[in-house]
Formats: structure tokens, C-alpha cells, sequence
């Protein structure tokens, strides 16, 4: 399979911390990747640097062999890489509506017109309905945001990546903080995502792991630690010692 | 679950932008002046052209969350230009010379855009504080041009479009300023409700989810900053016509900071908080003016203070209870039932 995103040496310092060292990361076309490891291992450092949040202190960045280590975090959405955030980043005061509205204007390079109105585009219309449709997000369409329930809000940061139609897609815990009860609609969404879009998940439930990536990375005080198939990873005794241990401390 | 029909989202979103009710009434209102409020024609210039340099710093402050205290340096700018125009005969036809005037100030805008996209809102106030700062030093410096602190004198504004010549009793600069007033709100009204316009509040909103959509956050702030400065040139050049004279105080502190004000009084990001603000500020002026002569600036800072204790929230949120106080009479005038399900084509519904 065709490597789409690739890693090469990367390493990012706060001050003196190496929060991320020397990361070198395959990711290929469709694989559904799972980047998992301890509580401050560098996670969410990683997807900050794939997508242009930070920069790095050293190392590369390819994005289907073109390398994007200092381009505009923007316009790597533009070239494809789209990203969801731990903790939501959503737009409070718009709708679910017009916030995928936006998205998909950009996609379309028509973001920044201004001599039309909102909503008078039919082709961008009929991908928001879908869209919206797709996440279960129809019926608070034309709410705030801000007012939505927590796992509504889940769905659209979801919704907004997919609308950015990536062919990579960074997954930052999509299920972090939602209720028992409204997890299984988020999980069916991650599961039902497109096969040929790359994904690459950041996360802690074990569990979502398991059923969900086809290989793993386990990253461990900003190194990756162990790279190999699922099945693999969980035989591993130095993954059981690092992360299991970890996870009985805390 | 059923996807919802896209005639009716399309018809939801037209909505959006639809003229509410309150709207015409504003308008026919300030109409209606034109022909009922002679003897008030003075005050109600100054307060179209008060609108409009209000209208402006709404665009970035109300839109884009740029907050500013030199926005007087555009309309300082663009005041001067407009006045050396009409002075040296260089563009004598008023109207031609306002849009000069006001892409003057927008090159200004763009060249200084880059100075307030990055850092925090106090970086951003000193920063157009100086700038506003420069701009005074440098007409002051050059007395030659400018007339230094003695202002721009001998200014004849020529008739507008050649047929309508100003008369002292700004009957004709009252039509002329509330004509242009007009016809520029009407264009910031389709830009704001444009995807441009939405992608700003998206910028406003949250700068690093609008980036991860793919959204040019500096691009946006930058053709804002820039259009803004443009509306603010002209409401400069509207002053310099109207008054035939320009001095140093067009690019004074107190100005940015009186407009930072207005915007307060009327609340911002729904485009009719800086023309609301502008007329409840000058009126109160006037009034208080009036009863005392030498203290009227304390009942300013009086209403300031409470303004900014009632809405301590954020900026403009005190105007939220009057809107959501018309709300009701909007939605009986409403046409059609999905306005008054949702209230929408309220002139408050941008926020």
C-alpha cells in the first residue's frame, strides 16, 4: 500500500522537554491507524505538527510524498489533511448549518465571495443537507451551536473534518467525554467513515482501539515505542509493562 | 432519519439575509428626517457620517474581532484627502473625490492590516493607537500640505455630480452624507451576509478551528481591515466636504476612542449598532451640551460606566435586551410562519 502521510525525524521542544523525539510515522492509503500511549506521551503534539498547529523543531512532513513541514496549516487542509481536536473547537454562535456550510464553501474555493449570499450555492446546499444527514446533526441544524448537547457538538467536529473532504483524516479522540449512552453514534460514524480515506486516531479506550484500527503505534515520552499490526501490539510484553502499567497507576 | 428537504434549507439561509421589519422602519425613518427635520439638518449630518465611521469599525471589531483605538487614522486620512482635493482642484466633483478619498484610506488599511493579525486585543489597541498617533504627527509636520495645526483653510467643495451646490443650512449635505450612508450600508449588509461575511465570524469566532477547515485567517483579516478602512476614509471625506475645512483633530485619540464608544452604546455586530450608537451618542451630546455647557463631558463617562456595568458580559450585550424587547413586535409583522417560529430577519439575527 501507498504511504499518504509520512514522518521523518520529527521532533518538537518546549524549552528544554522533548515533547516529541525523533517520530518517524508511516500511514497508508485507507489504514486505519491508531496512535495510542500514556497520558503526556506526545499525542496530541503529533497531530498539532502534522497539522501545521506547531512547528517542528526538526524533521519532515510528507503528504503523499510532498513535503508540507512549513506549509500554512490552512492549506494543508487544502491539500487534504483534515483534522478533528480533543477538546471542541467549534464555531458556539453559528449553526451546525452554517458551520458545514462554511467548510464546504472553502473546499470549493468559493469561501470568500462576497458579492452572493449565503445559501444561494444549490451544490453546496445539497452536500450541507447530506452531510448533516450523514452525522445526525438534521434536527438541530438551525440551532447554536454553543447550545447543542455535548455529543452533538462530537458529531460536528466530525462532520466538519468529513467536510473538508480529506483523504487523510486525524481522529484526536473523537469519543473523549461523551456519555456512555451517546458514544455507540459516534463510534458507528468513525466506523462508517469512507475506506479510502486514511485515518489516524489518537486514543485512550482501548476498547475503540482494538475494534477499530488495522495497525498501531504506541508513542511513549514522545517516542514511538512500537509500530506493528494490532495483534502484534497487544502480545507485546514492553506495551503491557509501558501502557498497562501506566494505566494502573493513574 | 429524514435528510431535510433542500428547498427548505435554501429558503432558511435565504432568510438569513432578508430584510426585518425594524429594518424599514430605521430607514424610512432617517428618510423621513430628510423632509420633517429641517432645522435639524446640521446634527444629522454630523451624525450620517458618525454612523458611518461607526458602520466601520463595526465591520472588524463586530465581524472580525479586531478591536481598535486608531481607526481615526483612516478617517483622518481620507478627511485630508478630500479636503486637498476640493482645495487645489485636483478632483472637483465631490462624489468622484470620496471615492478617492476612501481608496486612500484603504491603501493605508492594507499597508497597516499586517500590523494588528497577530496578538492579543491589548497589542492591537496600542498598535492602532500609534498608528493613528503617526499619522497626526506626520500632518502635523507637514504644514505646507496640511496646514499644520492651524487646519486646512480656503477649502471650496465644488456642486455634487456638478448640479447640487452645499448650502449653510446642510440641507444638501444632509441628503448627500445619509445618501451615502446608505448606499454603503446596503453593500456591508451583502458582504456580512456573503460567506465572506460568515467566514469572518467563523475567523471571530474561533481562529484555529476556522483554520483547520481550510479558511485563510490572515487573508480575511486583512480584506476586512482593508474594506473597513475604505468605509472609514469616506466617512472622513464626508466631513471634510460637508464642513469645507479638515484640521489635525480628524486623526485625534478622541475621536477613535468617542467612536469606540458609539459602538458601545449601540452594540455591535448586527450593522445597525454603530448608526444607533451614533444617534443616541450625538443627541445625548447635544442635549447634555445644552443643559451644561462645561460638564457635558462627565455625563458622557457617567453613561459610559453604566453602559459597560449593565452589558458587563461583553461588548454591546446590553443592546441584546432591546432587541430581544422588539422581538415580539418583529415576529407579529413578520411575513410568512417560519419568521415568527424563528424570529429570523430581525436585524440582531447576524449574532
Amino acid at each position: 500500500m501507498p504511504v499518504v502521510l509520512e514522518t521523518v525525524g520529527l521532533e518538537k521542544h518546549f524549552g528544554g522537554i522533548a515533547a516529541v523525539a525523533g517520530v518517524s510515522l508511516k500511514i497508508e492509503k485507507g489504514a486505519r491507524h491508531a496512535l495510542i500511549g500514556p497520558n503526556g506521551a506526545g499525542k496530541t503534539t503529533v497531530v498539532n505538527l502534522l497539522t501545521g498547529v506547531l512547528k517542528p523543531s526538526s524533521g519532515r512532513i510528507l503528504l503523499e510524498g510532498e513535503d508540507i513541514t512549513s506549509l500554512e496549516a490552512y492549506k494543508r487542509v487544502q491539500r487534504g489533511l483534515a483534522r478533528t481536536f480533543q477538546i471542541n473547537q467549534l464555531f458556539l454562535d453559528l449553526t451546525p448549518l452554517e458551520t458545514v456550510g462554511l467548510a464546504i464553501s472553502e473546499r470549493m474555493g468559493s469561501g470568500a465571495q462576497w458579492w452572493r449570499l449565503v445559501g444561494t450555492n444549490p451544490v453546496v446546499v445539497e452536500e450541507i443537507v447530506e452531510i448533516l444527514g450523514r452525522f445526525h446533526l438534521t434536527d438541530v441544524m438551525y440551532e447554536r451551536t454553543g447550545n447543542l448537547p455535548y455529543g452533538k457538538q462530537r458529531l460536528l467536529e466530525i462532520a466538519l473534518a468529513i467536510a473538508c473532504r480529506p483523504r487523510v483524516l486525524l481522529l484526536d479522540e473523537p469519543a473523549a467525554g461523551v456519555p456512555e449512552d451517546e458514544r455507540h453514534e459516534i463510534l458507528a460514524t468513525v466506523a462508517a467513515l469512507p475506506a479510502d480515506v486514511s485515518v489516524l486516531l489518537i486514543e485512550h479506550d482501548m476498547d475503540i482501539v482494538f475494534s477499530f484500527a488495522d495497525r498501531i503505534s504506541v508513542l511513549v515520552n514522545g517516542a514511538l515505542f512500537v509500530d506493528g499490526a494490532p495483534e502484534e501490539v497487544a502480545r507485546d510484553p514492553r506495551v503491557k509493562a509501558v501502557y498497562l502499567g501506566e494505566s494502573l497507576n493513574a | 432519519m429524514p435528510s431535510a428537504p433542500v428547498a427548505e434549507v435554501t429558503h432558511r439561509l435565504a432568510m438569513r439575509a432578508r430584510w426585518g421589519p425594524l429594518e424599514y422602519v430605521f430607514w424610512l425613518a432617517a428618510l423621513a428626517s430628510v423632509f420633517l427635520l429641517p432645522g435639524r439638518h446640521l446634527i444629522l449630518t454630523e451624525i450620517a457620517w458618525l454612523a458611518l465611521f461607526a458602520l466601520s469599525l463595526d465591520l472588524i471589531l463586530g465581524y472580525a474581532g479586531i478591536i481598535s483605538l486608531g481607526h481615526a487614522a483612516f478617517f483622518g486620512l481620507g478627511s485630508y484627502l478630500a479636503a486637498l482635493m476640493a482645495k487645489h482642484a485636483i478632483i472637483s466633483e465631490p462624489v468622484l473625490a470620496l471615492l478617492v478619498s476612501g481608496l486612500g484610506a484603504a491603501i493605508l488599511g492594507f499597508a497597516t492590516s499586517f500590523l494588528v493579525l497577530r496578538g492579543s486585543d491589548l497589542t492591537r489597541l496600542m498598535v492602532t493607537l500609534g498608528v493613528a498617533l503617526i499619522m497626526r504627527e506626520i500632518a502635523n509636520q507637514i504644514p505646507e500640505i496640511t496646514g499644520g495645526a492651524d487646519g486646512l483653510q480656503g477649502v471650496t467643495v465644488a456642486p455634487i455630480l456638478g448640479l447640487f451646490e452645499f448650502d449653510i443650512f446642510g440641507h444638501v449635505a444632509y441628503a448627500y452624507c445619509l445618501t451615502v450612508l446608505f448606499v454603503l450600508f446596503l453593500l456591508a449588509r451583502r458582504v456580512v451576509y456573503s460567506p465572506f461575511g460568515l467566514s469572518l465570524r467563523a475567523v471571530k469566532g474561533n481562529p484555529l478551528r476556522a483554520s483547520a477547515i481550510s479558511i485563510s485567517v490572515n487573508a480575511r483579516l486583512v480584506a476586512i481591515y482593508t474594506f473597513a478602512a475604505f468605509y472609514a476614509g469616506i466617512a472622513g471625506a464626508l466631513l471634510a466636504q460637508t464642513t469645507a475645512f479638515a484640521s489635525l483633530d480628524v486623526f485625534s485619540f478622541e475621536r477613535s476612542a468617542d467612536l469606540l464608544l458609539v459602538l458601545i452604546i449601540g452594540g455591535t455586530g448586527y450593522l445597525y449598532g454603530g448608526l444607533i450608537g451614533a444617534v443616541i451618542f450625538k443627541l445625548m451630546q447635544d442635549w447634555i451640551a445644552n443643559l451644561t455647557p462645561q460638564y457635558w463631558q462627565f455625563w458622557i463617562g457617567l453613561v459610559l460606566v453604566l453602559i459597560v456595568l449593565v452589558g458587563r458580559e461583553r461588548i454591546g450585550a446590553w443592546t441584546s435586551a432591546a432587541r430581544a424587547l422588539a422581538e415580539p413586535v418583529t415576529r407579529r409583522f413578520a411575513r410568512g410562519p417560519m419568521a415568527a417560529a424563528s424570529g429570523e430577519g430581525l436585524p440582531g439575527e447576524g449574532r
